[in-house]
């Protein structure tokens, strides 16, 4: 069963392609990581998906569908409805997704469609669930009467508490400390397991996406260059950026102070993007064919894809 | 709340300030007694007039005296009409602050309808044209714009009256010629709150739980806005104060702004100060009152009282 699928999602702004042709699908209860460096279009294809893009950008190809609804094709109106129902999203700074003069028991209530009278009880339990204590207080606060991780487990109630199918979290807790983006991530998979809910993590922290992924999609330059389950793309990464990736993050059993490995080269901007491999000019596997073709995702083992010509191991 | 103590402390402060500078400009302009010895005086009934009427006395002195009066309430009497200051000043409030009320009306009712709609529809045809109108409306001058309606609603249309205060037509020009300026202050400031706000984080934080655009903007975004625009409408009503000076002039209506002008002219001083300082205090009461507003608006403000 599949909660959320994407096939062939194409996002340009003007003439210029930032998106191009990226699939994949989660499956309820199931975390899918899409992890990238900045401007890999990870963010914009989250609002893609919440049919929320700024006005400069447009979806030119595509289909993503929730459950058994197309979304591409719906009425405003429509969408409108499943929003917050049954697709919600959480942001990257929960502090500023808040209204800061509306309280956070109004703001979830928000989500029911209901007034916070009429709820209040339902809205309790969520902040109990999310972890917030003492919430008979906590409800009538005001976001800046709350930490940033607290703010983020109200973002994470407002997100759930109408059960949506769906949950599309865009990069969490990168503005949380590190304890508590421990304690956040638990959280979220704990929830996702216990409601079924499908959830797109969107992230460019490897640390992260190994704490609670079930599956990885690596992006690149706007397409994915390698997708499979965590486990087995962190143990054997098949694409050669995954594989540098992955060899970049530093180690305690590195040698302290000895230089840290990066890959060669930066990301090309959208509009140099060439014909082939997006990755070619930084590959040291590259050749002529992966400038002049683009290379398709094709299985390789244990049930990974990979967009390469010359997969790592293969 | 001591925070209110100090800000009332202040408020006296710079009522004591405005008065004690209206004071010795009026007195620059000379005295007032050539303007009221009739023709052919000599020298000797003139400075006799003068000493009855103090204005012999030193320039310090005179103001001890005046502070007296002031702090026993005693606002003085007119040295033109013979009659208490404080009944010349007070029987033409009412006719100002139904002007500066009517202007504020228009200045509220357009001006951040107005504003909101340049923000919400930013780019389009409609930003466009409201931001000429709001242009036009700041930089006609008022005595102008307001002769031109005159002319055209008064002398060519008819529809109303050109002056007087005898009904509540003959107050519609004089508030829209006095509101004009407010209204295109009130429509940018409204704007640019407006456009800051949607640009925040809560706004797609709002339309991803399923809010549409205008729900967003009637429960959150508006609230969010007000915050700098009544800081503005507070200090603007003391502009119409200021703007009814020449609109009551133009419209013959008799206000405490055609008072002013005419105490002026006779050097009818303690009128004159009077006017300043019931101007003054209108001034400072809307700054707290404004102060006192954020408190509601402003869960965080309120805390920190």
């Amino acid at each position: 069963m599949i909660a959320l699928s994407v096939r062939d999602l194409s996002l340009a702004i003007g003439r210029t392609n930032i998106v191009d042709a990226i699939s994949f699908d989660v499956a309820p209860g199931e975390v899918l990581a899409l992890v990238g460096e900045s401007g890999c279009g990870k963010s914009v294809t989250a609002q893609a998906i919440m049919r929320l893009l700024p006005a400069a950008i447009r979806q030119t190809g595509g289909e993503i569908t929730l459950g058994a609804t197309s979304l591409s094709n719906l009425p405003a109106r429509a969408m409108r409805d499943l929003r917050g129902r049954q697709i919600a999203m959480i942001f990257q700074e929960p502090q500023s997704a808040l209204d800061p003069l509306a309280t956070v028991g109004n703001q979830i209530a928000e989500a029911l469609r209901q007034p916070l009278a009429k709820v209040r009880a339902e809205v309790r339990q969520m902040l109990v669930e999310v972890g917030i204590s003492d919430p008979d207080r906590r409800i009538d606060q005001h976001p800046f009467e709350l930490s940033g991780g607290m703010c983020q487990r109200v973002m994470i109630a407002i997100a759930l508490i109408a059960r949506p199918a769906v949950l599309i979290a865009d990069e969490p807790t990168t503005a949380l400390d590190v304890t508590i983006q421990a304690q956040i991530l638990a959280l979220l998979r704990r929830l996702a397991a216990e409601r079924q809910t499908a959830v797109v993590l969107i992230t460019h922290d490897m640390g992260v996406v190994a704490d609670i992924a079930d599956r990885v999609a690596v992006m690149y330059a706007g397409r994915v260059a390698e997708t499979g389950p965590t486990a087995a793309v962190f143990a054997t990464p098949a694409h050669p950026y995954t594989a540098l990736l992955l060899a970049s993050i530093p180690r305690l059993s590195d040698v302290p102070k000895s230089a840290l490995a990066v890959i060669d080269g930066q990301v090309p901007q959208p509009a140099d993007y060439g014909a082939g491999c997006r990755f070619a000019g930084r590959c040291p596997r590259a050749d002529r064919r992966c400038v002049a073709e683009t290379p398709a995702l094709r299985p390789v083992a244990d049930g990974r894809l990979v967009a390469c010509f010359h997969p790592v191991g293969g | 709340m001591p925070e209110l103590k100090s800000r009332l402390l202040q408020a006296l402060i710079a009522i004591f300030g405005v008065l004690t500078i209206v004071f010795f400009i009026m007195r620059l302009s000379g005295d007032p007694t050539l303007l009221l010895v009739p023709d052919g005086a000599t020298a000797e009934q003139i400075a006799a007039l003068r000493h009855v009427l103090g204005f012999d006395r030193p320039l310090l002195v005179q103001y001890g005296a005046y502070l007296l009066d002031l702090a026993r309430l005693d606002l003085g009497q007119s040295l033109v009409q013979h009659a208490p200051v404080a009944g010349i000043v007070a029987e033409r409030i009412p006719y100002t602050m139904a002007l500066a009320g009517g202007a504020l009306l228009v200045a509220l009712g357009v001006g951040l309808p107005a504003g909101l709609a340049m923000a919400v529809w930013r780019g389009t045809w409609l930003e466009r044209a409201l931001a000429g109108f709001v242009l036009a409306g700041q930089s006609l001058p008022t005595f102008w714009s307001g002769l031109l309606m005159i002319l055209f609603f008064g002398v060519y249309l008819g529809w109303l009256p050109t002056s007087g205060s005898d009904d509540l037509a003959s107050l519609v020009m004089p508030s829209v010629a006095l509101g004009a300026i407010t209204m295109s202050s009130f429509a940018r400031m409204t704007r640019i709150a407006v456009l800051d706000e949607l640009s925040r984080d809560y706004v797609a934080a709002g339309r991803a739980r399923g809010l549409s655009y205008g729900a967003v903007i009637l429960r959150h975004v508006l609230r969010n806005a007000a915050i700098p625009v009544v800081t503005i409408a507070a200090l603007e009503v003391g502009n119409l104060l200021a703007g009814a000076v020449i609109v009551e002039t133009v419209f013959a209506w008799p206000g405490i702004g055609q008072l002013a002008i005419q105490s002026i002219a006779s050097r009818d001083f303690l009128v004159v100060q009077t006017i300043v300082l019931f101007v003054s205090m209108v001034y400072i009461s809307m700054n707290l009152l404004a102060d006192l507003a954020y408190g509601v608006i402003d869960p965080r403000i309120r805390r920190d009282r």
